[in-house]
């Protein structure tokens, strides 16, 4: 069994230390990506709170068969971050949320590989793609408003969405 | 060009939730029956995630850790969350009243059988877990009086001028194998029959998902029958079996419904 696993089993009996370790391992992470997405410290802390609390209250929301708890809660985290930033109510239950991601992510050190990974495909795709995906994820535009805001066709904002994502994709199945 | 080819830029998007519109609705659809589509919804979320775990920035604020470890054990001492959430809800109408319950006590029955489970695992938390596990029971059972109940009034709206049609609704959490099925206006049976309920695989033979008899007034539930973990349901059928239910389907099928 992961320490993941086990934190989460533990957090179901209802272990508060559990739920501290896992706290300590992943805060910095959904933190970065609350305030990435937010720009505010205060916004990102409270969708730190609300996120971890989710795990807490409901732990069995997370499946360790379709995907690692990291990748779990960056995609609750960006979820929230948006919902907030867009100020509407969340759209999507965290139970529904199922991801299927390869590499693993559970310590410091391979989250650190990944990132540069990423950063290093990202840093390859052209200037107008890498903008279209950044602003769908992490601003939470729709496709016809990132058109509106590049003046470019719908067609080629969703083309270059999709082939930014497989190129993430393709760069961890080499 | 293939359905699926057709759908690939959409389902990119709405990976990111960033689909609207009609696209969103016709892609929604077209999910419902493609588990491809599906299986390339969770690759694309999680190249997506790939995105958000390479954002690096300052780490959260110290107070930021006792904040949590003071807001969680202060839950700990609470009713859990689904509770709260079933006490609260608002009784906005008749029509919605019996499923906001029912998705309430599903709620509520998950949580307790997921608690179970850990107790078993659990020496340390024996003694806890049994007091909440009472209070948990007693509240579910409180919650499902009104349609457990044969002496509850019971009230189905349908058009004017209409005879009252039988019908069921599924509530059915996959991932957690929790099923609630409620039903109204069915007809009586025969001595020794009984109604069945079946889950209709995506591939594969219909699963008994629980044998059960109308009262007096037409109405049933089925709370949390046995069934295999995980099972991804196409729809749901009723055929009308014996008393102790069958292990495959004797047709005619009484009712069916496809998800929504």
């Amino acid at each position: 069994m992961s320490s993941d696993l086990a934190a989460v089993t533990a957090v179901k009996a209802g272990d508060q230390s559990a739920m501290a370790q896992l706290y300590d391992r992943y805060s910095s992470i959904v933190y970065a990506i609350a305030l990435r997405v937010l720009g505010d410290t205060g916004a990102a802390e409270d969708i730190l709170q609300e996120v971890f609390l989710q795990l807490w209250r409901n732990p069995s929301a997370f499946d360790s068969a379709r995907g690692t708890l990291a990748a779990w809660l960056a995609v609750i985290t960006r979820n929230r971050a948006i919902d907030a930033l867009r100020k509407r109510k969340p759209e999507t239950d965290i139970e529904d949320v199922i991801i299927s991601v390869a590499p693993d992510l559970a310590s410091d050190a391979d989250r650190t590989r990944v990132a540069a990974k990423i950063r290093g495909v990202l840093s390859s795709m052209s200037p107008p793609q890498r903008r279209a995906l950044e602003m769908a994820y992490f601003e939470g535009l729709s496709h016809s408003e990132i058109a509106d805001k590049t003046g470019e066709p719908l067609g080629t904002i969703k083309t270059r969405i999709r082939a930014g994502l497989l190129a993430l994709r393709k760069a961890f199945q080499q | 060009m293939t359905q699926h080819d057709q759908f690939a830029d959409d389902l990119a998007l709405y990976a990111l939730n960033s689909l609207e519109g009609e696209d969103r609705a016709k892609l929604e659809a077209h999910l419902e029956s493609c588990p491809e589509c599906r299986r390339e919804l969770e690759q694309l979320r999680g190249d997506g995630a790939l995105l958000a775990v390479s954002t690096t920035g300052p780490r959260p604020p110290a107070r930021s850790r006792q904040r949590l470890l003071d807001a969680i054990a202060h839950d700990a001492t609470q009713p859990s969350h689904a509770q709260k959430a079933a006490r609260t809800a608002p009784a906005r109408s008749w029509g919605w009243l019996g499923w906001t319950v029912a998705a309430a006590a599903m709620i509520l029955a998950g949580v307790l059988w997921k608690a179970n489970s850990v107790l078993r695992q659990s020496l340390n938390t024996v003694s806890a877990m049994r007091e909440s596990d009472a209070r948990e029971l007693k509240d579910l059972f409180r919650i499902l009086a009104p349609i457990r109940s044969p002496r509850a009034q019971r009230v189905t709206l349908s058009p004017v001028k209409t005879p009252a049609q039988p019908q069921g609704r599924v509530f059915y959490l996959r991932n957690a194998s929790q099923l609630v099925f409620i039903a109204n206006n069915l007809a009586a049976l025969p001595p020794q029959k009984a109604y069945e309920l079946w889950l209709i695989p995506m591939s594969g033979n219909p699963i008994p998902a629980g044998v059960f008899k109308p009262d007096a007034h037409g109405s049933a539930t089925v709370v949390n029958p046995p069934m295999p973990p995980n099972m991804e349901a196409k729809a749901f059928a009723i055929t009308i079996e014996n008393e102790a239910g069958a292990s495959t389907p004797t047709m005619p099928i009484v009712m069916m419904g496809a998800g929504e």
